[in-house]
């Protein structure tokens, strides 16, 4: 069977794409990874019914090729489809520090993944740390689990431009406030300007040092905290393993696309997260314009509400950077990559025998090899060989099993 | 709830929850050691992006504790 549109991801993007979709008569496949649709944000959440949607689930997609006009979408399964909606989603950005990968140092996103879709309280006594917005729900999100947050800690300094930008969005200013009174009235302080800069314990996490650091991230008056689970975040990167497979414009690290979702090659669509990161809101509204890149003309409002929402998103960029002073919390036996062991020294040595970017880095030393292809230290590297992250081209954006491969010839060559 | 064994240990879990959540909220943070240095590993994403977490699961090697939902009976082990 072959579908008019494969949606990949059932966040708040695909999940809207395939209900509008279906809602216009297209034959649409929604394929995700996890059991359930919803994706990290929805997550534990109940979810709608979809009608005149197949519903693939439990579907890793590994790769997308196109074949004699058609999109292969292939996973457990294989779905054809004449249109492919790409809608993956982020991961978080962390950054390296001494000791962050010692048991109970957890990212942010993982944390509260922990609580809404596990249903399990990931610590006792926590610390969050990190840069931008998305640490206030993590935060409320532990405590109303019953958790002990004792800091949250904002690495950037408020921002008159965030200000300005939640001052023209009423319904992001109540969000964060509503964030603040209850942090406020669980005594949890919010400090700008400090940072988790190392993790201690033998096993799991025992303590954290947080420092008060410059506007450039430099630190200095440390001071330790007793804490058993940490959680840290520097905002998301985009998973755009798949268009980059179809070879889509990027900017940064993001899916380029126009009004419609349209990418740079015919047929690929994108939306949400993977077009850069603007939260739910926005991914709801980039979903519900991508139909109509298939079918009927955009509604001017969503138009609008798109503008005025990836403005919002682009004021969160500036205003949360991640600045160049973390490479001071390093030490020279600081893991930067977690999968190979790659530690700092081990990248300075390397660049001392010419791997001057990331890729001579990778063939050199490692960092980026292992299991995770980069996706944890790959900003690390990056910025430690002075340049910008770029998205990492991976031929096989899960992993699989040759039996996998197998299967996969004997399905084409039936 | 269903009960699996971790190394012989046994685990319980709600109907759904991955075997790395179950082990975590059991105080199992690490389930295996690196390579080189013979770090402690458990959780670290939780979403399935950074592979810290991996374990065998009924023989299989190289599973993500956070992606594999734990059924009754699994035999788990680092």
């Amino acid at each position: 069977m072959s579908y008019d549109l494969a949606v990949i991801g059932a966040g708040p993007a695909g999940l809207t794409a395939a209900r509008v979709a279906a809602k216009r008569g297209l034959r649409v496949a929604l394929l995700d990874a996890y059991a359930t649709t919803g994706g990290q944000f929805l997550r534990g959440t109940a979810q709608p019914r979809l009608t005149g949607v197949d519903v693939l689930l439990g579907q890793r997609v590994w790769a997308v090729e196109k074949s004699a006009g058609a999109f292969l979408v292939h996973a457990s399964t294989t779905v054809t489809a004449a249109t492919l909606l790409v809608a993956t989603g982020a991961h978080d950005r962390v950054i390296p520090f001494p000791g962050w990968d010692l048991p109970g140092v957890l990212t942010a996103g993982g944390a509260q993944a922990l609580v809404k879709g596990e249903r399990i309280r990931p610590g006792e006594e926590m610390v969050v740390a990190g840069t931008g917005p998305f640490l206030l729900p993590v935060a409320v999100t532990l405590l109303d689990a019953g958790v002990r947050v004792k800091e949250v800690l904002e690495a950037n300094r408020p921002s008159p431009r965030m200000a300005a930008a939640l001052a023209r969005i009423p319904s992001k200013a109540t969000e964060a406030l509503g964030y603040a009174r209850r942090l406020a009235e669980a005594r949890v302080p919010y400090r700008t300007g400090h940072a988790v800069v190392a993790a201690h314990g033998e096993d799991s996490v025992e303590g954290v040092t947080v420092a008060k650091l410059t506007a450039d991230w430099k630190p200095y008056a440390w001071r330790t905290v007793d804490c058993d689970t940490v959680a840290v975040g520097y905002g998301f990167t985009p998973q755009a393993d798949l268009p980059l497979q179809l070879g889509c414009a990027f900017s940064g690290d993001h899916v380029v696309t126009d009004d419609r979702q349209r990418t740079s090659v015919e047929g690929v669509l994108a939306a949400g997260e993977v077009t850069g990161v603007a939260g739910a809101p926005s991914a709801v509204v980039e979903g519900a314009l991508a139909v109509h890149a298939l079918v009927g003309e955009p509604p001017p409002r969503l138009l609008a509400e798109k503008a005025r929402l990836r403005r919002f998103a682009r004021a969160l960029e500036l205003s949360y950077p991640v600045r160049d002073g973390w490479r001071d919390w390093l030490t020279p036996d600081t893991v930067v990559c977690r999968c190979e062991e790659v530690t700092l020294r081990a990248i300075d040595e390397a660049r001392d025998l010419g791997a001057h970017d990331p890729r001579t880095l990778k063939l050199l030393a490692r960092p980026g090899m292992g299991w995770c292809q980069g996706r944890m230290c790959g900003h690390a590297v990056a910025r430690l060989t002075g340049h910008e992250p770029a998205p990492q081209k991976r031929p096989f954006a899960q992993p699989i099993t040759l039996a996998d491969l197998t299967l996969h010839d004997r399905e084409d060559n039936a | 709830m269903i009960v699996f064994r971790f190394e012989g240990r046994p685990i319980t879990a709600e109907e759904g929850q991955s075997i790395g959540a179950a082990l975590h909220a059991a105080g199992i943070r690490s389930w295996r050691t690196t390579r080189f240095g013979g770090r402690p590993r458990g959780l670290f994403c939780a979403i399935g992006a950074c592979f810290d977490c991996l374990l065998t699961v009924n023989g299989a090697p190289d599973q993500r504790a956070c992606q594999t939902v734990a059924r009754a009976g699994d035999e788990v082990s680092g």
